[in-house]
């Protein structure tokens, strides 16, 4: 009996000073929680517009022939790199060599061909056919080299490829990548539940640079208050896009956190509908842009978190043009320029979506307006009717929305968009820019196309969206922009 | 027992009744804000002030300011407005037309028309308030005049099933025998013998329904679809402080301890008031 205790505790010291042995390897952390807002409708990018999308699978499981960097630049990626002729109508991409896709399949020209074949074709499903609208042909020139052919010279050609709309598909694979995505990145697709959470892990196979996480759980959270509460309870890692400003100043105070705030491509704006009367009359628009106290709106909504802009235009974008003073807040102008224009009683429709930007924006948005003796009717909308009532059907006065794509002023020339503008000069100014590769003259066009729309008092042009991330304090290589919509985890590791 | 002394009578009961007295003191509370509120409150309830925005109570606001700098204590006076408006147009749109269904209904008792009205209420009735709610101001959009009509409609079965039922028993009285002996009808009967007999019942059932709809009320503008801002609103406050529950405790509190406050209050005057009008639980009482 003694010698069979003796014998059990002897066996539980060996097993126990193994387990010793392995705790510390095990204590390294090789995974990482993600927490989300919206869950994304489908894992295809080539298939839907929603931003989700990109930020599950951009990077990380799918990669395009060039990619963003975490500040915006244009990177090679499976296109390792390329020539331009001087004509500025052929490029000729070298890709990688030793590149598969998660199925096993070989990455080759082919593919390429495929996919931009596929983006381009008339049956495309693809939420920004424009990007390739200009390409003629895709020749593949021997496995490893591929040639596109422009109609006409696109001086952003290698910025739209690096668009999470442009990644590269596999023949066999593509019709099923909306719930089981195959790419060739860093992480492959393991597993979807519906309505909680998706998991991604390593892809051992990986043609690039060995990423350090093993697994990266992307876990949908839509509530703030829940989402603060995960974070706080340390159910989540990171949340790159905190939905609830109002809690970073609680992140920052405590040292297990870490709060990132960076710039996003988000140009928040009073979206006007320009052919309604009577905002169809510039001193309206031009009243109602002086009315609005922008930096009110940044502390009174973000609790200051944002960045004013004059114009439709990322302030670190270096071809911004600060016009903030030309529709500064200036409420006796706004009175005088509506008496100018004989209105009297306005009263307007103010449809508001869901994000906080919008709801308590609105409200301040509203306050300031009726300084200035413009009522406004408040109706706050799920996505859905703003989507069919706002954006497609154009039955509202005014509206704040926050336009996340990057470098989109181009929006301003569309024909029958929801604010309802397409000037034919600004048209001409965005069809020049289309035609031009020379860098200075393409940033002359930029800034004379914000200066255009600063003139015509388009729409408010409010703040940019700062983007505020929370992480764990030991979580390094989180982007802190978000020069596109990603959730790049490639860089991502936990500090030892 | 002359009226004299029965009124008296009343009146003792009453203020020998603490739950009663009670609530007639929070719904008073509840009362005169609302009224007040149309001629004066401390600040304007409307006005932004950003820099002093989340201040906690003090002289100047006494319960402190929301995330506008908005002074709480104004808007909950408003709030109390909206939330009475509201209340009281969807009990008098149930009271209005769920009466006279009942009544007409007990006049009928057993027929073709009995059924097809008190089906119809039990349809209703059925039916999760809230949801019924929710899916009015889904079609016609949110905003208080649609969440007056939702709450409005399925307060209609409440009043409809207790004035049937009510009335059922006056029926086989025999002085509504004798009016009908005498000739009057049956519309007639239920409008001068029986509505007048059950006008009590129909006060508690108000009293109660009053409160339940400040409920709904606040219900439904803490998911978006009551009163839409600037108009102040109990619940879309509660909403707007739940993500700054941490932050400033206080934009929670207040608005949350009207609502309670003002329930609690209708609640017990309701119960009081039927303790009052039924004799037998006012001679248990000492």
């Amino acid at each position: 009996m003694k010698i069979y205790a003796l014998a059990m505790s002897s066996v539980a010291v060996i097993a126990l000073a193994s387990g010793l042995a392995v705790i510390p390897a095990a204590a390294a952390k090789m995974d990482v929680t993600v927490g989300m807002q919206l869950e994304p409708p489908n894992l295809d990018p080539t298939g839907g517009a929603a931003a989700a999308i990109d930020e599950v699978v951009y990077a990380n499981v799918f990669e395009g022939l060039t990619r963003f960097g975490p500040d915006g630049a244009v990177l090679p990626d499976l296109a390792q790199s390329w020539e331009i002729s001087e004509d500025g109508l052929v490029y000729i991409f070298k890709l990688q060599s030793g590149v598969t896709f998660h199925d096993g399949s070989t990455f080759d020209a082919e593919d390429v061909k495929f996919s931009l074949d596929r983006a381009r074709a008339d049956e495309s499903t693809n939420a920004q056919k424009a990007l390739f609208a200009g390409i003629a042909s895709v020749d593949v020139v021997d496995p490893m080299t591929v040639k596109v052919t422009l109609s006409k010279p696109n001086g952003s050609f290698l910025f739209n490829m690096a668009w999470g709309d442009a990644i590269m598909v596999a023949p066999e694979t593509a019709a099923d990548n909306a719930t089981n995505p195959v790419g060739t990145g860093p992480f492959r697709f393991s597993e979807w539940v519906k309505g909680d959470h998706v998991d991604l892990v390593r892809n051992p196979n990986y043609w690039g640079a060995a990423v350090s996480l093993d697994k990266v759980t992307f876990k949908f959270i839509s509530d703030p208050t829940a989402a603060f509460a995960a974070m706080m309870a340390g159910d989540l890692d990171a949340y790159p896009n905190f939905p609830a400003p109002e809690n970073l100043t609680q992140f920052e105070a405590d040292p297990r956190f870490q709060v990132l705030i960076g710039s996003t491509e988000g140009e928040t704006i009073l979206a006007m509908n320009n052919k309604k009367p009577p905002l169809d009359n510039i001193k309206v628009r031009e009243a109602i842009s002086h009315a609005i106290d922008r930096q009110a709106i940044i502390d009174g909504a973000m609790f200051g978190y944002g960045t004013p802009i004059g114009t439709h235009f990322a302030p670190h974008n270096p071809a911004y043009v600060d016009l903030t003073a030309q529709s500064a807040f200036d409420p006796d102008k706004s009175r005088a320029l509506l008496a100018d224009a004989g209105v009297k009683d306005l009263t307007l429709s103010l449809k508001l979506p869901p994000p906080s930007y919008a709801r308590r924006g609105g409200e301040i948005i509203a306050a300031q307006l009726r300084d200035i003796g413009i009522t406004t009717e408040i109706t706050n909308v799920e996505w859905a009717q703003w989507l069919s009532d706002v954006f497609k059907a154009k039955n509202f006065d005014l509206t704040v929305i926050s336009h996340t794509e990057p470098l989109d002023i181009n929006i301003y020339a569309r024909d029958d968009y929801y604010f309802q503008y397409a000037d034919p000069d600004f048209k001409a100014i965005m069809a020049e820019l289309d035609n031009s590769t020379d860098p200075a003259r393409r940033t002359e066009l930029l800034q004379a196309a914000q200066k255009k729309i600063a003139d015509d008092y388009v729409n408010v042009y409010l703040f940019e969206l700062a983007k505020a991330g929370v992480a764990d304090a030991k979580l390094k290589g989180l982007w802190l922009n978000s020069p596109t919509q990603a959730t790049d985890m490639t860089g991502v590791h936990w500090e030892e | 027992m002359s009226a004299h002394a029965r009124r008296t009578g009343i009146v003792s009961a009453a203020v020998h009744h603490p739950a009663f007295m009670a609530g007639i003191v929070l719904s008073s509370i509840f009362v005169v804000a609302a009224l007040l509120s149309f001629v004066w409150t401390p600040q304007d309830p409307l006005r932004l002030d950003i820099p002093g925005k989340l201040r906690t109570p003090s002289l100047a606001h006494w319960f402190g300011t929301d995330h506008f700098g908005r002074d709480m204590f104004s808007m909950i006076m408003v709030g109390a407005r909206v939330s009475m408006a509201v209340a009281f147009v969807a009990v008098g749109i149930g009271m209005l037309a769920g009466v006279p269904l009942g009544l007409y209904a007990a006049s009928r008792r057993g027929s073709l028309v009995d059924e097809f009205i008190m089906r119809g209420n039990d349809l209703i009735f059925a039916f999760p308030s809230l949801l019924l709610a929710i899916m009015i101001t889904a079609v016609f959009g949110p905003g208080a005049v649609n969440a007056i009509i939702a709450i409005g409609i399925f307060n209609i079965p409440v009043f409809a099933r207790l004035s049937r039922g009510a009335a059922l028993s006056l029926w086989t009285r025999d002085y509504v025998l004798a009016a009908r002996v005498a000739g009057k009808g049956r519309l007639r009967i239920s409008a001068e013998h029986i509505l007048p007999n059950i006008v009590n019942l129909l006060i508690v059932q108000g009293t109660i329904q009053f409160s339940l709809a400040i409920l709904a009320e606040a219900a439904l503008a803490y998911v978006g679809l009551g009163a839409q801002p600037p108009l102040p609103s109990w619940g879309r406050m509660l909403a707007d402080a739940q993500t700054l529950i941490s932050l400033a405790p206080h934009m929670a509190l207040f608005p949350g301890l009207a609502i309670v406050v003002t329930v609690l209050g209708l609640n017990l005057l309701g119960d009081g008031l039927r303790d009052l009008h039924d004799p037998r639980s006012r001679r248990t009482r000492p």
